[in-house]
């Protein structure tokens, strides 16, 4: 430490504060997947409005009362749920230096979400069968992009998922890995709160109509 | 150097409880249950006033997470977040609600003899 802040602060104690302030900023990463969310937050909010603007244009076809089975939803509502809490588990071992728990919970955070891909694509396989695909109407057209849209992120972050349980194995509960379960978890939680949007917004209010 | 390190691996990752994941989640479990009820159950006559009160549900579920699970607040990286937070809330609202305003007020004039 050569820095001249930093050897003229030694004198009156205020060492540890200069030479901290020397850093860039701590949580640098956290904060630039942050505004990554944001980003993507953004792309989120075109889709619910396209869809909100096509929510009625039926073209004749089925309606969302028509097509939207609410028990199936509410099953895949609480596998989201469900895996947001695992994932929180995995957070609290990891913070309390466990890695075998810390690799459980993941485990079982990425089987929920897997289950919750299935549902879905039981789902979108069920409407084409039914006749009901993207090019039926412009309200599934709509419907498709953005629950397909949610969809996508999740496998990713199925994906990342199991990347990372490797990479944990491998390596342990290193500070870089650390990082990189604390992204995640913003991820993972971020879906969450855009399936709240999903739900409330095109399966419930798209139930009623 | 090593104990600055140190030092800063507790710093950089915010600290989760238990409790706060457990209020969260039974929160969420209420908050996602009682919409589904109102809807499948048709508790209200009117549809417009079950659309008022889940998209209520929506808004405190999603604080709700953003609180407890993201562990939003006004302190985290000197206050960056919440401002980029609410700076996409503000592009958010603008987005959803011009378009469906705008795109509304298109349909009821291009096409007065349909609607």
């Amino acid at each position: 430490m050569s820095h001249p802040t930093a050897t003229a602060a030694t004198k009156n104690g205020d060492l540890e504060f200069f030479v901290r302030g020397d850093h860039h900023a701590p949580n640098g990463t956290l904060l630039g997947f942050w505004l990554y969310l944001m980003s993507d937050c953004l792309i989120f909010a075109a889709l619910f409005a396209t869809y909100g603007v096509l929510s009625q244009s039926f073209a004749g076809g089925p309606t969302g009362a028509d097509l939207f089975d609410l028990p199936l939803v509410a099953i895949n509502t609480a596998f989201l749920l469900l895996s947001s809490i695992t994932y929180g588990f995995a957070l609290l071992q990891m913070q309390q230096n466990k890695l075998q728990g810390t690799l459980l919970w993941l485990a079982l955070t990425g089987l929920l979400g897997t289950a919750f891909l299935s549902v879905e694509l039981y789902e979108f396989y069920h409407l084409i069968h039914q006749g009901a695909g993207p090019q039926r109407s412009a309200f599934l057209t709509a419907f498709f992009a953005l629950v397909g849209t949610h969809g996508l992120h999740v496998t990713i972050g199925v994906i990342w998922l199991v990347t990372l349980l490797l990479q944990l194995s491998k390596h342990g509960l290193t500070l870089t890995n650390r990082r990189r379960v604390f992204c995640l978890s913003m991820f993972w939680h971020f879906l969450d709160v855009i399936w709240i949007g999903v739900f409330t917004f095109v399966y419930l209010m798209g139930s009623m109509s | 150097m090593s104990d600055h390190h140190d030092h800063e691996h507790h710093e950089e990752l915010p600290h989760a409880s238990f409790s706060g994941y457990m209020i969260g989640f039974l929160a969420s479990v209420f908050l996602t249950a009682i919409p589904f009820w109102l809807v499948m159950g048709n508790v209200f006559d009117s549809n417009s006033t079950t659309a008022m009160v889940i998209l209520g549900f929506a808004v405190v579920q999603i604080l709700v997470h953003m609180v407890y699970f993201l562990h939003m607040n006004f302190q985290s990286e000197g206050g960056w977040n919440m401002l980029s937070l609410l700076f996409t809330a503000v592009l958010l609202f603008i987005t959803l609600f011009g378009s469906l305003w705008v795109m509304y007020n298109m349909n009821v004039r291009m096409m007065p003899g349909m609607m």
